[in-house]
């Protein structure tokens, strides 16, 4: 069976066709390089995103911080993993790439900071 | 009255990677004007992936690519930061006025870059009829209020157009617990690019109409809803199309236009049409030492593509003032 998708991994957007067969690729064509196969992989087998958002400063110069994943997590965890980023509070100065949780939500990802905030 | 070799109006990532690219091919006097507390312009709200991938070979988010920009820029001596510095005048003589809190200081530059990005269209520009109430916002402006303020605008939300900007904010806003019941198109296709389709519109399931149009907004004190009908070729609403959509919040993403105020002030030849200035170089302008860069020299797609061209802007402006002073330019200007 074939299916068309929008490969999301850069701007060029191509539109990748991928050969499955009993719920597995076999092939994937229309890419214009590497990122196109495991992303067709993933979308097909466990679709993946990185999730990109802000948390909340206390006692900071910035009210909010931005974070993200510093991995992609599977996509049917966005709005679990948005839940658990609405707890959590930064109290102390970070920097970009500071961990500010580990192992979230025991995905095996960490949630990382993305800007500076004295 | 004081003066400046360059002075560059904006510290976003235009004028960051300007002032940085002028200093590397040989100015040693370069102010930075920046009118936030903070440097790195729109990407300090652009909390989202999808910057670098050109120009760093990695994915990152608006904060971590500025932040890279912003890192660079403070480790050189040459260039002088001033925040909170908002230009308001500009002539053509290159005489530059700004205010700063408690300061109002007037200077002569010889050469003037300005990296003033670029402002988006508003609802008036849409002309769509109907009451005008609270609850619209462009799609930027939404942006800073979710990602910079911590304040969610509202809880049922239709998109008005798919700039990029608006198809971030429609995950943005789903992710952050809202309701966004459509993004309308009165185009064929998205404005903006289709991975954000794919992975901001599609992942959540949100209704996408193209050749669609919103044509009239209800609501007292807050919107209520909105008409929405498909339109013809010619953009004409087609009869018996038309279906209401209840939301407290209507989004316009609709393009942007660039910021040049003080390049026209300053009387150089203007395109009414693109708002942008008018010259037979790349990031030049009608007077000689004025050069424009980023968003405010024409609308880019991408920051990377921001970056290259205001390299570039830095390198024209370093060659101007090399030229100026009489001195031959170095063989291997960068």
């Amino acid at each position: 069976m074939n299916k068309n998708l929008t490969c999301i991994e850069c701007p060029k957007s191509c539109e990748l066709i991928v050969d499955i067969e009993n719920c597995r690729v076999v092939k994937v064509s229309g890419n214009q390089c590497k990122a196109g196969e495991s992303y067709c992989l993933a979308e097909i087998e466990n679709p993946m995103r990185v999730l990109t958002s802000a948390v909340l400063g206390e006692g900071l110069a910035l009210k909010m911080i931005p974070v993200r994943t510093d991995r992609p997590l599977p996509k049917a965890k966005l709005l679990e993993a948005m839940a658990e980023i609405k707890k959590i509070r930064i109290n102390k100065p970070v920097k970009p790439g500071d961990v500010i949780v580990n192992n979230f939500l025991g995905l095996g990802v960490d949630l990382i900071a993305t800007r500076e905030c004295l | 009255m004081l003066e400046k070799d360059l002075v560059i109006v904006g510290g976003g990532p235009a004028g960051m990677a300007a002032a940085i690219s002028a200093y590397e091919n040989g100015v040693s006097d370069i102010l930075l004007l920046e009118r936030d507390q903070y440097l790195g312009g729109i990407l300090n709200q652009c909390v989202h992936t999808s910057f670098g991938i050109s120009y760093f070979k990695e994915v990152l988010t608006g904060p971590e690519y500025s932040g890279r920009f912003i890192n660079k820029v403070k480790a050189i001596d040459k260039i002088e930061i001033s925040l909170k510095s908002f230009a308001v005048n500009l002539t053509k003589d290159k005489i530059l006025t700004f205010i700063k809190p408690g300061l109002i200081q007037k200077l002569k530059a010889k050469a003037l870059i300005m990296a003033t990005g670029a402002r988006e269209r508003t609802r008036e520009m849409l002309h769509i009829p109907g009451a005008r109430p609270a609850g619209i916002f462009s799609a930027g402006l939404a942006q800073k209020l979710i990602n910079i303020e911590g304040l969610l605008p509202g809880k049922e939300v239709v998109i008005a157009g798919s700039g990029d900007i608006g198809l971030i904010m429609a995950r943005r806003f789903v992710l952050e617990g809202a309701k966004v019941k459509a993004v309308i198109e009165i185009q064929k296709q998205a404005r903006g690019l289709v991975r954000n389709v794919v992975q901001c519109v599609e992942d959540f399931e949100i209704p996408f109409y193209l050749q669609h149009k919103i044509s009239r907004i209800y609501g007292k004190n807050r919107v209520e809803r909105i008409d929405v009908a498909r339109v013809d070729e010619n953009f004409q609403e087609i009869a018996g199309t038309k279906f209401q959509l209840e939301c407290d919040t209507l989004l316009i993403s609709v393009g942007l236009i660039p910021e040049n105020e003080l390049i026209e002030m300053a009387q150089a030849k203007m395109d009414k049409k693109t708002n942008t200035p008018v010259s037979n170089e790349l990031n030049k302008t009608s007077i000689a030492g004025l050069f424009v860069c980023g968003n405010a020299f024409r609308i880019y797609d991408l920051v990377d593509s921001v970056t290259k061209d205001s390299v570039l802007a830095g390198r024209q402006a370093a060659e101007y003032l090399i030229r100026g002073s009489g001195r031959t330019i170095p063989a291997g200007l960068k």
